[in-house]
C-alpha cells in the first residue's frame, strides 16, 4: 500500500510486549470508505478497530484495567470462553447486481455466529446465556434465539482469526430474519467506541439520516489476531454499511456531500485514534471526467479488495490542514457525466419459493457464476426451520440444465421444536453459468400457541450462505501489514490466486396452514361430544339387555290402583 | 366361486395398474386422506435416501417405519408397486378364505344350537342357510377389492395396506386355529402400529372356544392356555424388537415410532379426531387428553370381551373397527379393512336401524373432503373449521355405522334364544328395548 505515513502515528512495539501492555495496552484505528455506485447511490462503509494485546482467557490473570476495549464485551468474552464473535444487524437486502460486493457482507435481520473455546464443557448452556447477554447489550431481541433455530454448520463458518480448531461442535451460528434495526440497536453500538459519538468519524452516525436509506448493517467482530505473530491481541471490529438512495434524498441533483449523507460534518478526529481516515473510491474516475471531488486531497492510496485493484483518494483527519479554515471537513461529489456499465460481480445468488397452496413448496437456490473462463466451487449452507419438513430425496441440482451432483452434501434433519435442518453442499459451479438447486418441502400444521401475532404474515426462512474462493483478476497479498486500509484487512488472505467472498440470499416469507384460534373450547366441545357419542353407544350396548317394552300405565290409572289399595278393593289392570 | 374370483382379481389388477400409470397417482400420493405422516409412501423413500446420505432416518422427524420396512424396502423398492398389489390381494384371500372356514363351524353351532333347544322354535328364518353363505367369501373380496378406499390407498402405495395385509394373516391363522403363527402375526402386527396390541383377547377366546376350554378365572386350563398364547405372543414381539435394533444398531426408532404413535406430535390433518383438537389444546391439558384419547382405543377390550365371549370373531370385527376410528392418525386404508367385513353380517341387515342415514353420511363425508382441503389449502376462502366438520361428521358415521352393526348382533342373538315374533303380555305384538 503506497501511502506517506502521517505524522502522529502511534505504533505498537511488539518486541516489548510486556513493557507495551503496561503502557499502550491497545491501539485504535478508524475509517470511513465512501463508495459511489453506479446506478447514482452511495456506499459508506465505516470501521473501527480497537486491538487489544491481552489474553482473556488466560488462567490467573483477571482483567480488571479496560482502556479502548469495552468493558462489557470484554467480561462477555471472558466470562463464555469465547473465541471468537460475530453479530451482525442488518436492515435491508444488498443488492449484488447493482452494487457489487459489500466489504462485508451480512443477512437482512440479525446473525450471530460464536467459536467458543475447545476448554468448554457445555457449549449450548453457554450459547443460551451468551444470546441473552448480548440481548441486553444492544438492546435486541436476541433472546429469540433458541436451539429451534441454532444450527453448527461444519464447513461454511471457519475461523477467522487465530487458530485451526475445526471442530465445528464449538460453532453455533443462528439469524433471526425478522429483526428490525433501529436506534435503540445504533445507540449501545456507538457506545462501545472508545471515542463514544462525541468525537472522530463517529459524529457522522446519527440515526435519522442512517436509517432513512435503502441498507443499513452495523456489525461487531472480535477474534483473536497474530501481532506481526509474536503475540496474541484481540481485535474488535465495529463496522458500519449503509447505502444511501439518490432519489429519496431529495432535490435530485446527482451530488452527494458528507452533510447531505449525514446531516454533520467532521470536525476532528477521534484523539484516542492512531488513525483516522476517509478513502473515497476514485478508480471509475481517473481523469475526474465522471465526477468531482472536493476538497481536493494529494494523497492518494491503491488496493486490492476484492480482487480487484482500486484507487481511492485519501483524506487523513490526523492532520489539521484536512479541515481547513473553516475547522469542518466536508466532502463533496458532483457528478459530471454519466457512468458506463458496471462490472458484474463474479458470484451472485438468489432465492425463492415456488409451488401454490399451503400444503408443499419447493424452495430453488440459484447461484450464477460470471467468471468467463473460469469454474470454482462454492459452499451453500441452508438452515430451515423445522416447521418446513425437507425431503432430501427431491434435492436437485442442474447447470447449464445438466446435473450436477454435489461432492460433498452434510445434512442433518430436522426434529420438530428442537432444531433445524441443517444442508450444506459443495457444489462446482462451471464458467459463465446459472446453476440451480431445488428441493421440495411440506408445510406443518403447529399447534396454535406457537403461531405469531400476526400470523398470516407468514414464517420467515433465514438466507442462505453461499461461501466461495473466486478466483481474482489481480494478485492479493497474502501478508498483513500496520498500514493497510481495514477494508482490505478483515478477511486473512491465504493465497494470492483467490479472495474470499461470502453472499447471503434474500429470506424466504413462507405462510403456513393456521388453525382457527378463536375455537379451543369449542373444539375441545365438539371432538369430546364425538367420542361421547361412541362412548354412550358402546356403553348402553353392553350394559343393557334387551326386554320387551310393557308400556308403564298413565298417571291416572296408577293414582286410582293406590287408592284402592288403600281401600282394600281389586286392583285395575 | 372361482371364476367369478379370477374375474374380480382381474379387474382389480386392470384399476390399480391403470391408475398407477396416470397422472392420478401423484396426486393420490399427496392427500391426506390417504396418507398420514406413519405411513406415507414419501417419507418410506425419505427415510431410505436419508440411509444412504449415512444419516440414520430416525433422527429426524420425517420418518417413522419400522426398521423391518426399511429391511423390506431396500430390496424392493423398485418395485413398490407390486409390493401394494400383491399386499391388496393378500387380504382379500385371506378374507375370502376365512369364511368357508367359519361356515362349517356355524353351521355345526346351529345345528346343536336348534336340537338342544337352545334356541326358539320359531327363528328358523334367522339362521343362515349355505346357499345364502355361498357368495359371501366373493362378496368380501369385492367389498375389498373395489372398494375406492382400498384403491386410493394402494394407489398411493401407503403401507396402510401392508399393514392391513398382516392383520388379515393374522385373522386367517387364527381361525385355521394354529396358535403358533397366530401369535408371531399378532406380534408383527402390533410391532407395527401398537393398536392391534387389542387383537389380543379376540384372538384368545377363539382359542379357548375351539380348544373347548370354558372362560373361567377360577378354571386352571384357561390360564394354561392364556399364558401359552402370550408367550407366543410377548416371545414373538421381543425377537423381532431385538431383530430391529440390530439393523441399525440403536434404540432410536422406539421414541420414533411408538412414541411418536402416542404422544401425537405431528398435526398434520387427517380423517381422524387428533388433530385439530390437540392443535387447539391448551399446553397445561396436553397430556391428560393424550393419555385419555389413548386409553379410549384400548378401553373397549375387556367390555367387549365379556359380552362378546361366544362370538370372537364379531369382536374381531368391532375391535379392528374401533381401532381404525379412534386411532391417532387414521387413513381410509384403516377404514377399508372393516368395512370389507361388512358383508359377512349381511344376515343382520333386517336388524340394522340407521343404515340409510349412515351411508348417506360416509358417502357425503367422502365427497366433501377433497373439496374443503381445496378450499382451505388452495383457494383460501374457507379455513380449517370446514375440513374438521367433515371430519367430525365421518368419525360419527363410522360410529354409528359400528354401533348399529353391534345392536343388530346382540339382537338377533336374542331373538335367536327367545324367539323372533314376541308378544306382550297381552298378546299385543312387543316392541323390543334396551333396558
Amino acid at each position: 500500500f503506497r501511502f506517506p505515513s502521517p505524522i502522529g502515528h502511534i505504533s505498537t512495539c511488539p518486541s516489548l510486549i510486556g513493557q507495551c501492555c503496561k503502557t499502550h495496552p491497545g491501539s485504535f484505528q478508524e475509517e470511513l470508505v465512501i463508495r459511489p455506485l453506479h446506478s447514482g447511490d452511495i456506499y459508506a462503509s465505516f470501521q473501527f478497530r480497537t486491538l487489544w494485546d491481552t489474553d482473556f482467557l488466560q488462567e490467573g490473570q483477571k482483567v480488571s484495567h479496560y482502556r479502548l476495549f469495552p468493558k462489557s464485551l470484554g467480561q462477555v468474552l471472558s466470562k463464555f470462553s469465547v473465541r471468537e464473535l460475530h453479530i451482525s444487524f442488518t436492515q435491508g437486502f444488498w443488492r449484488t447486481m447493482q452494487w457489487g460486493q459489500p466489504f462485508i457482507p451480512s443477512p437482512p435481520g440479525a446473525e450471530l455466529w460464536v467459536w467458543f473455546h475447545d476448554t468448554v464443557s457445555d457449549v449450548d448452556g453457554n450459547w443460551k446465556e451468551l444470546t441473552n447477554v448480548l440481548s441486553g447489550i444492544f438492546c435486541a431481541s436476541l433472546n429469540f434465539i433458541d436451539l429451534t433455530n441454532t444450527v453448527q454448520p461444519s464447513a461454511s463458518f471457519k475461523p477467522l482469526g487465530l487458530g485451526n480448531a475445526t471442530d465445528h461442535r464449538f460453532l453455533r451460528y443462528a439469524t433471526l430474519p425478522r429483526e428490525i434495526v433501529c436506534t435503540e440497536n445504533l445507540t449501545p453500538w456507538k457506545k462501545l467506541l472508545p471515542c463514544g459519538s462525541k468525537a472522530g468519524l463517529a459524529v457522522l452516525m446519527k440515526s435519522e439520516k442512517l436509517f432513512h436509506s435503502s441498507f443499513h448493517s452495523q456489525a461487531v467482530h472480535i477474534r483473536p489476531i497474530c501481532q506481526q505473530c509474536s503475540s496474541k491481541a484481540w481485535e474488535l471490529r465495529q463496522t458500519l454499511n449503509v447505502v444511501f438512495d439518490l432519489h429519496t434524498s431529495g432535490q435530485g441533483k446527482k451530488e452527494w456531500s458528507l452533510f447531505k449523507m449525514f446531516s454533520r460534518t467532521l470536525t476532528e478526529a477521534c484523539p484516542l485514534a492512531s488513525s483516522s481516515k476517509v478513502y473515497v473510491d476514485i478508480t471509475d474516475n481517473p481523469e475526474g471526467e465522471l465526477f468531482e471531488l472536493s476538497p481536493a486531497t494529494p494523497l492518494l492510496g491503491q488496493a486490492v479488495v476484492l480482487g480487484d485493484r482500486r484507487t481511492y483518494s485519501v483524506y487523513d483527519l490526523s492532520r489539521a490542514e484536512t479541515f481547513g479554515q473553516l475547522r469542518s471537513f466536508n466532502l463533496l461529489l458532483r457528478w459530471k457525466g454519466d457512468s458506463g456499465d458496471m462490472l458484474r460481480p463474479l458470484l451472485h445468488a438468489e432465492r425463492y419459493v415456488a409451488g401454490f397452496g399451503l400444503q408443499t413448496g419447493e424452495i430453488h437456490t440459484v447461484i450464477y457464476n460470471n467468471h468467463p473462463y473460469r469454474a470454482f466451487p462454492v459452499l451453500l449452507m441452508d438452515s430451515v426451520p423445522w416447521y418446513l419438513q425437507l425431503y432430501i430425496h427431491t434435492l436437485t441440482v442442474t447447470s447449464k440444465s445438466r446435473d450436477n451432483k454435489p461432492s460433498y452434501i452434510h445434512y442433518q434433519p430436522a426434529k420438530d421444536r428442537h432444531r433445524p435442518h441443517l444442508l450444506e453442499m459443495l457444489i462446482q459451479l462451471p464458467p459463465h453459468s446459472m446453476t440451480e438447486v431445488t428441493v421440495q418441502f411440506e408445510r406443518a400444521l403447529l399447534k396454535w400457541t406457537e403461531y405469531t401475532p400476526d400470523p398470516n404474515h407468514g414464517f420467515y426462512v433465514g438466507s442462505s450462505v453461499v461461501s466461495a474462493l473466486v478466483p481474482s483478476m489481480v494478485a492479493m497479498r497474502t501478508n498483513f501489514t500496520q498500514d493497510q486500509p481495514l477494508f482490505s484487512s478483515f478477511v486473512p488472505v491465504k493465497e494470492e490466486s483467490s479472495y474470499f467472498v461470502r453472499v447471503y440470499t434474500e429470506p424466504l416469507l413462507v405462510n403456513l396452514p393456521t388453525p382457527d384460534f378463536s375455537m379451543p373450547y369449542n373444539v375441545i366441545c365438539l371432538t369430546c361430544t364425538v367420542v361421547a357419542v361412541g362412548y354412550g353407544s358402546f356403553y348402553n350396548l353392553l350394559t343393557r339387555t334387551f326386554q320387551v317394552d310393557e308400556p308403564s300405565p298413565p298417571l291416572s290409572k296408577r293414582l286410582a290402583n293406590l287408592i284402592r289399595r288403600m281401600r282394600g278393593v281389586p286392583l285395575l289392570t | 366361486m372361482a371364476a367369478p374370483l379370477t374375474l374380480l382379481l382381474i379387474v382389480a389388477v386392470t384399476i390399480r395398474a391403470v391408475l398407477f400409470r396416470s397422472s392420478l397417482a401423484e396426486l393420490i400420493s399427496a392427500r391426506v386422506e390417504v396418507v398420514s405422516p406413519l405411513n406415507a409412501w414419501k417419507r418410506v423413500v425419505e427415510g431410505l435416501a436419508l440411509l444412504d446420505l449415512g444419516v440414520s432416518p430416525y433422527s429426524g422427524d420425517v420418518f417413522h417405519e419400522t426398521p423391518l420396512m426399511i429391511y423390506l424396502f431396500h430390496f424392493t423398492v423398485d418395485y413398490a408397486e407390486i409390493v401394494f398389489i400383491v399386499s391388496a390381494y393378500f387380504v382379500d384371500c385371506l378374507s375370502c378364505f376365512l369364511k368357508p372356514l367359519d361356515r362349517a363351524k356355524m353351521f355345526r353351532k346351529q345345528k346343536y344350537a336348534l336340537e338342544s333347544d337352545r334356541y326358539s322354535a320359531d327363528c328358523l328364518e334367522l339362521l343362515r342357510s349355505p346357499k345364502e353363505m355361498f357368495y359371501i367369501p366373493l362378496k368380501v373380496a369385492m367389498f375389498y377389492l373395489l372398494n375406492p378406499f382400498t384403491i386410493l390407498s394402494c394407489v398411493a402405495k401407503s403401507t396402510c395396506g401392508l399393514n392391513n395385509a398382516i392383520i388379515a394373516l393374522f385373522i386367517f391363522c387364527t381361525l385355521k386355529g394354529s396358535a403358533l403363527l397366530s401369535g408371531i402375526l399378532l406380534a408383527l402386527a402390533t410391532y407395527q402400529s401398537i393398536y392391534p396390541l387389542t387383537l389380543f383377547a379376540p384372538a384368545l377366546l377363539f382359542f379357548l372356544q375351539r380348544l373347548y376350554i370354558p372362560v373361567n378365572l377360577r378354571r386352571s386350563s384357561f390360564w394354561f392356555f392364556t399364558l401359552q398364547y402370550a408367550f407366543m405372543y410377548v416371545g414373538s414381539l421381543v425377537v423381532i424388537t431385538g431383530l430391529s435394533f440390530f439393523l441399525l444398531g440403536s434404540w432410536d426408532f422406539i421414541p420414533s415410532v411408538y412414541g411418536f404413535i402416542f404422544s401425537v406430535p405431528d398435526l398434520t390433518p387427517n380423517i381422524g379426531l387428533f388433530w385439530y383438537f390437540f392443535a387447539e389444546m391448551f399446553e397445561h391439558f396436553r397430556l391428560f387428553f393424550s393419555c385419555v384419547f389413548q386409553i379410549n382405543v384400548f378401553f373397549y377390550t375387556i367390555p367387549l370381551s365379556i359380552k362378546l365371549k361366544e362370538h370372537p370373531v364379531f369382536l374381531i370385527f368391532m375391535q379392528i373397527a374401533i381401532i381404525s376410528i379412534f386411532k391417532s392418525y387414521p387413513t381410509v386404508g384403516d377404514v377399508a379393512l372393516y368395512m370389507a367385513f361388512l358383508p359377512a353380517w349381511s344376515h343382520l341387515y333386517r336388524f340394522l336401524r340407521n343404515i340409510f342415514l349412515v351411508s348417506c353420511v360416509l358417502l357425503a363425508c367422502s365427497a366433501l373432503f377433497p373439496v374443503l382441503w381445496h378450499l382451505w389449502i388452495y383457494a383460501g376462502s374457507a379455513n380449517s373449521n370446514f375440513y374438521y366438520a367433515i371430519t367430525l361428521l365421518f368419525n360419527f358415521g363410522q360410529i354409528l355405522l359400528v354401533a348399529d352393526y353391534f345392536y343388530a348382533y346382540l339382537r338377533r342373538e336374542h331373538h335367536l334364544t327367545h324367539g323372533l315374533y314376541l308378544k306382550k303380555k297381552d298378546g299385543t305384538e312387543a316392541t323390543l328395548v334396551l333396558k
